[in-house]
């Protein structure tokens, strides 16, 4: 058991930084050492358990790239680069209250809070059920709409607070979504309201094949957050506990009343825009080569090993059950029976029009939906 | 040549000809375009005239509106029809409307072109034909080409056209072949519709890619049964060529208006409304229209397959029209 850490002091908000010093905050540094005299407000168990997401993350986008490759699976986006920027910010959330409102290359997050994985696969078959969460589980669909889910986040986390909720909410979007007038209505309203929301912008470097600075002129996303009247905070996107510690700062935030925070967090796409995407026609391979050395996950297991928390052998063993995780929930969604026509129908309307219900009627005789 | 190929002509020979003509869009630079329809024309023309934009779509079209009401040619490319929705008061409230509430002193030519249209299970907020939400607007002329050749000579028209032209694309048909002019003065008139098949027993009436599922449907009627359907192909939803139209049904005396996207109040409406008035005398049977499912489109493929107007949907359509089903 490891002994609770006195909480870290609040990242810096960029509110007062000098656009021409802004340098993304970091506590663990490449080499998987930590800033002088941080103490990771993560327990060693709740680590190990980010650790693991991180790890599930990373084969759910591998074995789902190759189904999707056999036409097992429809376009998808992997997460593969950005397990820090997710996991670290979900890690600050209590599943029990708090709200994840994600875009679509957010599936760590939507675990953490419950979603189950089979629904992930039953998703990109096709089944609408993959886009059902089960009772209690704090977690709005995949967006694929961009940028769609910024102003539900922030009128989500005001029903919230109407309800005598203490309760934040986290909403993810990227560098591209910024630039949808969505997010800047969205981010104005919520300061103007004081609404306890987190807008936690991964600025990846990609929005397809558009780089971030033909995106914005702009240094940094967090510098907008100052126009909006909350504070921005941008940190190693790639840094666990950078990104944790700062989620965590704007969560207390929320809860208490403060309003919203913007947090950038500057990571890396290692993998394609999504399945349909082919990277190597547009990012400079040497680009990509120094990003990998960047790899999340690789920081976080130079400190896990150096705090001999988890041994190379243990880590097998981990990955190794973790493919059987992942493959047990594939199986389950193949098996699931095929979608029947008269789904179309169903949740389009709750007392459906005549129109509807005689194709609806049709459908279920088997004949042409006419 | 694909009507992709024949699209990016239509912009080269353009871009060529007209130096005040530009193209914006995300990523139709570096990345050739989401559907490739801009492919090599960054390295030809240079980041002048094919600029990548942020995403920004409210941003980009308003600044297509602003460009254009000072003479430039901006050809402003949209990833697909359903992103065209956050950008929709440019589009309708100032592109539509400029020329007019400025007394004519200004014009507004202004392009817009995206592929709308379903079958590649891009699901319900991405595979939607809500043509008639545009053709619906006074001061915007719309334009669905089904063919290589018109929609080369479609596009060529609309970027000399002075005034704001939607240029409705299709995703099934980027790859569909055909032979296209190669002169780069050939034009296909906006508003004129086309005889896409000649026949004289029922008249369907269709844009897009319903077109090509139409013409698919009248040649296996004729295979299978000896029946002759003649296929009217509308190229432009607004102008609306009701002449063409009419002529056909006056000859015919039953027409099957088609549509991909949902038919309540869609182009088949306007169409029903108009082939009833025009050709009452000649009706022998109740106009029929076909379209989508009244439903968002499901993800499934064996889904999307029922929802949209298939072949075997069309087909049974046609001979309620004919009388020789049920309706």
């Amino acid at each position: 058991m490891s002994r609770r850490a006195p909480a870290p002091p609040a990242p810096p908000a960029q509110a007062l930084a000098e656009p021409a010093s802004l340098e993304p905050w970091t506590l663990l540094a490449p080499d998987g050492t930590l800033a002088e005299g941080y103490r990771p407000s993560l327990s060693d168990e709740e680590l190990l358990a980010a650790f693991r997401l991180m790890l599930l993350s990373r084969t759910v986008d591998q074995r789902a790239f190759s189904l999707q490759r056999q036409g097992r699976l429809g376009t998808f986006s992997t997460v593969e680069g950005q397990e820090a920027s997710v996991v670290g910010s979900a890690f600050a959330l209590d599943p029990a209250r708090d709200w994840v409102v994600p875009q679509y290359r957010e599936l760590p997050a939507m675990l953490r809070q419950g979603y189950p994985l089979t629904r992930f696969f039953l998703y990109f078959r096709g089944h609408p059920i993959g886009n059902q969460m089960p009772e209690g589980v704090r977690v709005l669909p995949f967006q694929i709409s961009l940028a769609a889910q910024i102003p539900h986040a922030v009128g989500l986390a005001w029903g919230l607070r109407q309800q005598g909720s203490d309760a934040a909410v986290m909403t993810y979007f990227g560098d591209g979504a910024s630039s949808e007038g969505d997010a800047h209505e969205a981010m104005n309203l919520a300061g103007v309201r004081r609404a306890p929301v987190v807008f936690l912008l991964q600025n990846n470097g990609w929005a397809i094949s558009t780089p971030v600075a033909k995106q914005t002129a702009a240094q940094s996303f967090a510098l907008r957050a100052p126009g909006y009247g909350f504070p921005g905070v941008l940190v190693d996107g790639n840094d666990l506990f950078a990104v944790h510690e700062a989620a965590r700062w704007a969560v207390e935030r929320a809860r208490a009343g403060e309003g919203p925070t913007l947090i950038e967090a500057r990571t890396y796409r290692l993998g394609p825009h999504n399945t349909a995407d082919d990277p190597t026609r547009y990012v400079d391979p040497d680009e990509l080569r120094a990003r990998r050395e960047l790899d999340p996950i690789v920081r976080v297991r130079a400190y896990l090993r150096a705090r001999r928390l988890l041994s190379e052998a243990e880590e097998e063993q981990l990955r190794s059950q973790l493919m059987d995780e992942v493959n047990a929930a594939v199986a389950e969604a193949e098996a699931h029976p095929a979608a029947d026509r008269r789904h179309i129908f169903e949740h389009v309307y709750a007392d459906p029009p005549p129109r509807v219900r005689a194709q609806r009627e049709r459908a279920t005789a088997g004949e042409e939906v006419r | 040549m694909t009507y992709r190929e024949a699209l990016r002509l239509a912009l080269r020979e353009e871009l060529a000809r007209d130096e005040r003509v530009f193209v914006m869009g995300e990523e139709v630079g570096v990345f050739d375009g989401a559907y490739k329809v801009t492919a090599g024309l960054l390295d030809e023309f240079g980041p002048d005239r094919v600029r990548d934009t942020p995403i920004s779509e409210e941003g980009f079209v308003g600044a297509g509106v602003g460009a254009a009401m000072l003479g430039e040619r901006p050809v402003v490319e949209i990833m697909t029809l359903n992103f065209l929705l956050v950008a929709m008061d440019q589009v309708v409230n100032h592109a539509a409307k400029i020329g007019a509430m400025f007394g004519g002193q200004v014009r507004c030519p202004l392009v817009i072109r995206t592929p709308n249209g379903a079958g590649n299970q891009l699901t319900a907020q991405h595979s939607q034909s809500f043509d008639q939400y545009f053709a619906h607007v006074p001061g915007l002329k719309v334009v669905a080409p089904a063919t290589p050749a018109d929609a080369k000579g479609l596009l060529k028209s609309a970027i000399r056209d002075d005034d704001p032209v939607l240029v409705l694309e299709n995703l099934r048909i980027y790859t569909e072949k055909g032979e296209v002019p190669l002169d780069p003065e050939h034009l296909t008139p906006i508003g004129r519709a086309r005889v896409a098949r000649q026949g004289r027993d029922l008249t369907i009436v269709a844009h897009s890619y319903a077109v090509v599922r139409a013409l698919a449907v009248a040649e296996k009627l004729a295979r299978e049964r000896g029946l002759e359907a003649e296929v009217i192909d509308l190229r432009s939803l607004r102008p609306l060529d009701m002449e063409t139209v009419a002529a056909s049904v006056a000859k015919t005396n039953r027409a099957l208006c088609v549509e991909e996207g949902w038919p309540t109040y869609g182009v088949t409406a306007e169409l029903a409304a108009r082939v009833q008035h025009a050709c009452f005398d000649d009706l022998d049977a109740p106009v029929e229209r076909l379209g989508m499912a009244e439903v968002p489109l499901p993800y499934a493929k064996s889904l999307e397959t029922a929802a949209l107007p298939n072949e075997a949907r069309l087909e049974r359509a046609a001979l309620a029209t004919l009388e020789l089903v049920p309706a």
